[in-house]
């Protein structure tokens, strides 16, 4: 997971040429840059690919809940596998775990108000506490109408809930603000992240979102094909990481 | 206590675009410049490196080279009546962040303003009449095209804009932008190789009478050496552009143009992860002693310069002269006051979606600025007599990326999820492509910048706050603009089209365009600019205010172009005339 905390660790670890001017201030952070381009050789900060074993963050009923949610969201077909096999409850695992789930990056001092539409979300809740509390009342939800959790649910039911959190119509009184509406929106785009994002996150396994669409990925040169207008493109993705 | 570090004669706050470019002029005339940057240092090799740039989620979605809401944040509310509340989240606009500023992010489209733009008041009201224009609160900006004309060919030759002319000393160029003002000379790169999609637009537009061109790109069409003997390389078209620095060498930024020269001067220091948080001004309040800063340890120094040179992000420059009591704070009620007046954005969200079958538009093959433009209903180009507005919109098509997460459109009425919503997106992608207008963001009385009276930053000190909804007029415009986008999308000949403008009720969430403007407002009237002609503060006569905090409207252009022309006349202002002589350079 690359970095989001701030500020980054790992550049200040980096850093070892802080020139004398600031070194009496006793900060190994700031830097003094004169006379010279700070360049380095082998310095770099590539992202840390996922291990797929094991769960970071769900719970194991949380992870049921996830992969059912996530494979009627992608569902197999002849097309591509579904959202399940392509890792995408894997990638939303990693993600809340990491600087995403805790909102490190956002603006989180108080106090907080109801806001209008336009303020966007205003509420304390980070993704993770949003997860936590959001997939509970789920199943709890589930298991009033349908005497079952979700994972256990047939697809047509659960196509009808999603739909239902989809367009405002069932409301799972989630706290801090968050509306049910915008539970499933935060589902359904860590879900579309998670099957197209590269692989190294964990989801878009074998590329299969990337093929699903004809998107070569990490390629970074067409100076061969952008003179081809209206032309098929003949190479499939390659992936950071040089999956091909 | 902050520790008192040795004088220099230049302090810059901020190492962006204007920044680097004040700081290069500068330093050449012989002076000791210091730039006092918050974000860390980024160079190409390290930050931005071809193996791992092109990865959507990182930098595009989780937006790792953006400032962070959690270092500073904004609130914004809609209008007056409204309680501001903080952006919690950076969406409609994404502020830069570290060396290079939001040079490192944008697309490279370099354009010019056009000479109306300039003196937009004094023009219109001579074309249309006063009363045409009494809802909004125009104002000319003090200084003339002709005079900057010099100043944007600098900042596009730094750049290597590709592009071509259609103006050349008055002689209009078939095939340019017949509607720009006069340039001495061409582009110094050609125009960048046109996708298929530019190319259809461009045939429907030329058949429907208007006038279509390359848009103007600081994306290198072939390698290139700029003046200062920084060599890019020919842009690979790779669809990671915007959000992303530039792994090629091919996109324009501080690090590709000025800082490889700029960074080996002596007389040069660049600090970095370092605040700038108040202008301090000596007791007269005429002049500025030094800036104070917080290093990422925490510790303060105070940084005495001759000059102070505010070069943050347009919004950053405006709080930081709020947060120092630098100029009269604007007050919207009573109409009185500059700082934080004329605040604009940019009308977005006209524009067409066009559907067809069996094409292979390839969207990943792109560069930022890459596509075709119309300027013929574009700021004044047009006559407005028998409409209900002013203003207009350069209208685009072009392939700036393809990248799926964010890029991935159905056709209207599709699902978002499910199979019918995956057999639509595969069927789509290489069969969309869409038209967009980029409207002109007029002044208001009641659309303005101020410090929020709530919420704090890390520092505890107020947040910026702004105040902005899009104006009536605007609003007229971008209806008359979708009108002829539709026309144009027609002539292409889609199956389906999908049509889009601007509505009441300006929306934080979604993105729409980081081209905030004005709150600083240049001018030849101190009251009702914040800046001189020069960008010189008229309170505080050793501070300049370099950005698009000057603009005293948005044109319906990216705004970069204009502010690397303003730098450079900044800078030369300061060589020329403020050195020699000190002190105010245009009377109060």
């Amino acid at each position: 997971m690359p970095r989001g905390t701030l500020p980054s660790r790992r550049y200040f670890l980096a850093s070892v040429s802080a020139l004398p001017i600031l070194a009496f201030a006793g900060t190994a952070a700031a830097r003094s840059l004169s006379g010279t381009l700070p360049w380095r050789a082998f310095a770099g900060d590539p992202p840390q690919p996922v291990n797929p074993l094991g769960w970071h963050f769900f719970t194991p009923d949380e992870v049921a809940t996830v992969e059912a949610i996530v494979d009627r969201l992608i569902p197999a077909d002849t097309l591509s596998v579904g959202g399940k096999d392509a890792g995408c409850a894997v990638f939303i695992d990693r993600q809340l775990a990491g600087a995403f789930g805790k909102s490190s990056r956002l603006y989180m001092k108080g106090p907080f108000a109801a806001g209008l539409p336009t303020q966007g979300y205003q509420g304390e809740l980070t993704p993770e506490g949003r997860y936590r509390e959001g997939l509970k009342a789920i199943n709890d939800y589930c298991r009033g109408v349908h005497g079952r959790n979700f994972a256990q649910m047939r697809p047509a039911d659960q196509d009808a809930i999603l739909t239902g959190l989809e367009e405002g119509k069932i409301d799972l009184k989630l706290s801090h603000g968050l509306s049910s509406r915008a539970f499933f929106e935060l589902i359904l785009q860590n879900t579309m992240e998670g099957f197209f994002a590269d692989p190294l996150y964990g989801g878009n396994k074998g590329m299969a979102g990337w093929k699903l669409i004809g998107f070569p990925g990490a390629r970074y040169d067409y100076r061969d094909h952008i003179g081809k207008p209206n032309v098929p493109y003949p190479r499939g993705p390659i992936s950071i990481y040089g999956e091909a | 206590m902050a520790q008192l570090l040795p004088h220099k004669d230049v302090v810059i706050m901020g190492l962006g675009w204007t920044g680097a470019v004040l700081a290069q002029e500068l330093t050449d005339a012989g002076l000791h410049v210091v730039a006092i940057e918050r974000g860390p240092w980024r160079d190409t090799a390290t930050n931005f490196n071809i193996g791992y740039m092109p990865d959507e989620l990182r930098y595009a979605i989780r937006r790792e080279l953006f400032l962070a809401p959690a270092q500073e944040a904004m609130t914004m509310r809609n209008n007056l009546a409204q309680t501001a509340l903080p952006m919690r989240d950076y969406g409609s606009f994404l502020p830069g962040h570290g060396v290079g500023g939001a040079g490192v992010h944008w697309n490279g489209f370099n354009w010019r303003f056009f000479p109306s733009d300039f003196q937009i008041k004094t023009h219109l009201t001579k074309r249309y009449g006063a009363g045409r224009i009494r809802e909004l609160q125009l104002e000319d900006w003090g200084v003339t095209y002709d005079e900057i004309e010099h100043c944007f060919d600098k900042f596009e030759y730094l750049c290597g804009t590709s592009g071509k002319a259609g103006n050349l000393k008055g002689r209009v160029v078939e095939g340019g932008n017949p509607f720009e003002g006069p340039r001495t000379r061409d582009y110094p790169n050609p125009p960048l190789k046109m996708p298929y999609s530019a190319m259809l637009f461009s045939e429907a537009a030329k058949g429907l009478g208007l006038h279509p061109f390359p848009s103007p790109a600081a994306n290198m069409s072939r390698p290139y050496v700029n003046p200062l003997g920084v060599a890019m390389g020919e842009c690979t078209y790779c669809g990671f552009c915007e959000r992303f620095g530039c792994a090629n060498y091919s996109k324009a930024m501080p690090q590709t143009t000025i800082l490889p020269v700029l960074m080996r001067k002596p007389n040069f220091e660049a600090r970095t992860e370092c605040e700038v948080l108040k202008i301090n001004l000596r007791p007269d309040g005429k002049t500025a002693r030094s800036v104070t800063y917080v290093d990422a340890a925490g510790h303060e120094f105070e940084q005495p310069g001759d000059i102070i040179l505010l070069c943050g992000y347009g919004m950053m420059n405006v709080r930081m002269m709020l947060l120092s009591g630098i100029g009269v704070p604007y007050d919207p009620v009573q109409g009185t006051g500059t700082v934080g007046r004329n605040y604009c954005y940019q009308t977005q969200g006209t524009g067409a979606r066009l559907f067809f079958e069996n094409k292979h538009f390839n969207p990943f093959i792109g560069t930022g600025a890459l596509g075709a433009t119309i300027d013929d209903f574009n700021g004044d180009a047009f006559d407005h007599s028998a409409l209900d507005f002013v203003g207009g919109a350069g209208i685009s098509c072009g392939s700036s990326n393809g990248r799926p997460i964010g890029n991935r459109p159905t056709p209207p009425g599709t699902p978002r999820w499910g199979a019918v919503w995956k057999k639509a997106t595969a069927e789509t992608y290489q069969n969309a492509t869409g038209v967009g207008a980029q409207g002109t963001s007029y002044p208001v009385r009641g659309n303005y910048l101020d410090l929020d009276p709530t919420y704090k930053d890390r520092f505890g000190r107020p947040l910026l706050r702004v105040t902005f909804d899009f104006p009536d007029n605007d609003l007229r415009m971008s209806r008359y603009l979708s009108q002829q986008i539709e026309k144009i999308g027609k002539a292409m000949n889609p199956k389906q089209m999908a049509m889009n403008q601007s509505a009441k009720g300006w929306n934080s969430v979604p993105y729409q365009t980081t081209h905030n403007t004005g709150g600083a407002g240049m001018g030849a009237n101190p009251k009702t600019s914040a800046v001189n002609r020069y960008l010189q503060s008229w309170d505080v006569s050793n501070l300049f205010v370099i950005g698009a905090s000057a603009f005293q409207q948005n044109a319906g252009k990216n705004p970069t172009g204009t502010v690397g022309a303003l730098a450079y006349w900044a800078a030369e202002a300061i060589r020329d005339q403020y050195l020699k002589k000190p002190g105010a350079l245009v009377p109060a």
